[in-house]
């Protein structure tokens, strides 16, 4: 079974052990993977989620039947939501036990269906290795995403030949690559005659490695682009025509332009209810035209007058290709206006990052972050201009991603500096990975924006509650610095806009694992918010003073 | 509407858990399902007749497809198909209704399979329709018992030459 991984390419795997996988372990300590021991088994799949994402390569993580197989199930699900290729291997109770209720037993595969890409019950040890290179393929293959090996102790106790598999054919699973021929004229032919054509980049570009197919489309027609959450770092944000990110949570300046423009081109994105807002008030103006891999999410929640299926570089190739053919192609006249952020005055979140970004090379920068309020104001106000610099968790939510994603990136790519940006609500749902920095000596910076609230939830209980606050305020603070010393890290606190450069000068140069708290005002909003029911060019802009 | 969408899986176990997951997870309403090996032992095929606008359909198929256990889909509901359903149906009879409800079943061309000292177990196949006219014609006998198979269904041959 290593030695099928190894085949894999498989340099590190983040594990936790246990009765199930007493032989895995035993047969990795002579392999050349390495092992990450992780705190918790869900931050083994985040940090696995993590090191996919920093790569673009299969991340690995390895948990023991039962309780070890049940933490994985957040992480898989946060994977699956954001198309991360992932590989779980998680050790199962004897055939000859399962269905007994046997000590740490669960079902795991039944658990798993409806979050993972595939699953598998590996019931023959002759059959690991094809299930080995099957699971990769297909977790990295299409639209990413989590593969599931439940392996029992026996099978993994058996002696066999390891046998080579050559070549891995699936009947049932043949992603299609190349768009629909027709489907590409006709929408060479909507481009063509756009005079106000918005181009939204989706996760998908980040995974296709299209960044520069998609700069190129937006020259040739001078096109205004912007980006759902997954899909920043998949253009550089230091282009004038990129407006930043679209939705609820997005950029006024990328909100009007998708409800005026006249041509919508959504690229390797799946129309989530936070970046259409509102169904059926969404781009009224435009024709849209969806490229995807996935042909379940063309028309799911928008109505989609062109629509193509493949990959999407072979598809915006051949879209590139033949745009440069057509000599009577429409350059839009202007593009759309960039907005800027509203910040408050003080410190707060957005002043922090654009400050983070004039500190860092942003080509050796990788930020993750949890989720909620300071995740918001990230993603709008650093500009990603690399991709795989920013990950995050978009689909699912997950407060508690972004240390253990830290921990993966900061693995995958020991020469970036990674900045693990938190809450103080995120940063205690996964801070037992502290122990995993701290032992692998990872020189992570995690910057807590302490408010001593859930922002986010404050947030929405502010707009849809009456300002009836209810369970998201934290009575008594964590002192972060003792907790900074009691995991080995060097502690920093900010609390005005002056001490801020230097103060995170020394963070990031220090060259060690690093915790810089920063206090912030619980009453700060994300704003402009797109409430709920409104359509996106209907924003809350400012509070009523 | 109801659709006949017929799937042609591999034969693994854990499969039809995988598929009725599907449609529990995603909100669609399994009408009937049913599964057998087919031709070839290493799939089956399984008959799921399921309600929803064509919107929904159109996602079922999708989503379906998207299963790595899944090999083929396809919506059989415009095609010209022979469509079958198995009925067997427990009836009270009694001396003086059981001439009756025989002469009654022989014009379904259904058949008696069971005589006890009260009742009659009938079998019958056919679609819908027809079972929906046999159950209903042995509704004032008083009917006891019903087991159901869901609906089969194969594309009519081409006629032409």
């Amino acid at each position: 079974m290593i030695s099928a991984l190894e085949a894999q390419g498989v340099d590190t795997i983040f594990g936790y052990p246990g009765g199930a996988v007493l032989e895995i372990y035993d047969a990795l300590k002579t392999s050349n993977i390495r092992h990450v021991l992780v705190r918790n088994e869900q931050g083994g799949a985040h940090a696995a989620s993590g090191y996919a994402r920093a790569t673009g390569k299969v991340g690995v993580c390895l948990a023991t039947s039962g309780p070890g197989a049940t933490n994985l199930v957040t992480g898989i699900a946060t994977a699956n939501m954001d198309s991360v290729p992932l590989v779980a291997i998680t050790g199962q109770v004897p055939r000859s036990m399962i269905g007994t209720d046997a000590f740490q037993e669960i079902d795991i595969t039944g658990i798993t269906s409806p979050i993972t890409k595939h699953n598998y019950l590996v019931q023959n040890v002759e059959d690991l290795p094809r299930i080995i290179a099957e699971a990769f393929y297909i977790a990295r293959t299409g639209r990413p995403g989590p593969v599931l090996i439940d392996i029992p102790r026996d099978i993994s106790q058996a002696v066999t030949e390891y046998v080579p598999v050559k070549e891995v054919d699936i009947r049932s699973y043949k992603p299609t690559v190349s768009g629909h021929m027709g489907m590409i004229k006709r929408a060479v032919k909507t481009i063509k005659a756009s005079r106000k054509m918005v181009i939204c980049v989706g996760g998908g570009v980040v995974a296709s490695n299209s960044t520069a197919a998609v700069m190129k489309l937006a020259q040739m027609k001078n096109a205004t682009v912007v980006s759902t959450m997954m899909g920043l770092s998949g253009y550089p944000a230091s282009e004038a025509r990129f407006l930043g990110m679209l939705g609820t949570y997005g950029n006024e300046g990328a909100n009007l332009a998708v409800q005026d423009c006249d041509c919508l081109l959504a690229l390797g994105m799946r129309f989530d209810d936070r970046v259409i807002s509102t169904p059926g008030s969404f781009a009224p103006n435009a024709e849209i035209i969806h490229v995807d891999v996935d042909p379940a999410e063309i028309g799911k929640n928008v109505d989609i007058n062109i629509p193509i299926v493949g990959d999407l570089r072979a598809v915006l190739d051949d879209l590139n290709t033949q745009l440069e053919k057509q000599d009577d192609l429409i350059v839009c006249e202007s593009l759309y206006p960039q907005i800027p952020l509203p910040m408050s005055d003080g410190i707060n979140v957005p002043w922090t990052m654009q400050l983070v970004e004039s500190l860092v090379d942003k080509d050796k920068t990788i930020v993750t972050t949890d989720v909620g309020q300071h995740q918001v104001w990230t993603a709008n106000s650093y500009n990603f201009t690399t991709p795989r610099k920013f990950i995050s968790s978009g689909g699912l939510g997950t407060m508690g991603y972004g240390i253990p994603a830290a921990v993966g990136a900061q693995v995958a790519c020991p020469d970036n500096l990674v900045i693990a940006v938190t809450g103080d609500g995120s940063f205690q749902m996964c801070m037992h990975e502290l122990g995993t920095i701290l032992e692998q000596e990872l020189p992570i910076k995690i910057m807590v924006f302490n408010n001593n609230v859930l922002g986010m939830v404050r947030q929405l209980q502010y707009h849809y509650s009456g300002q009836r606050y209810s369970g998201v305020h934290f009575s008594k603070t964590v002192d972060f610095m003792m907790l900074a010393k009691a995991y080995g890290a060097a502690g920093y606190q900010i609390t005005s806009r002056e001490e801020a450069p230097e103060i995170l000068k020394e963070a990031f140069e220090n060259g060690r694992f690093s915790i810089i708290e920063i206090a912030i005002d619980p009453d700060d909003l994300c704003l402009p918010i797109v409430l709920g029911g409104h359509a996106l060019d209907d924003m809350f802009l400012a509070p009523e003073v | 509407m109801k659709h006949k969408v017929a799937v042609l899986v591999e034969n693994n176990p854990g499969v039809l858990a995988k598929v009725s997951n599907l449609f529990s997870r995603r909100g669609y309403n399994i009408e009937s399902l049913v599964v057998s090996d087919t031709e070839d032992k290493s799939i089956s095929r399984m008959t799921i007749v399921v309600d929803g606008d064509e919107k929904t359909i159109e996602q079922v198929t999708k989503q379906l497809h998207k299963l790595v256990d899944v090999i083929k889909v396809n919506d059989l509901t415009n095609d010209d198909t022979v469509c079958r359903q198995l009925l067997l149906v427990r009836v009270a009879a009694d001396r003086e209704t059981r001439g009756e409800i025989i002469q009654l079943m022989d014009i379904f061309r259904a058949r008696i399979i069971d005589i006890g000292r009260r009742s009659l177990i009938i079998e019958a196949t056919g679609d819908e329709s027809k079972i929906e006219a046999i159950l209903k014609s042995l509704q004032p006998f008083g009917i006891q018992e019903i087991v159901k198979t869901g609906i089969s269904a194969m594309v009519r041959s081409p006629k032409e030459k």
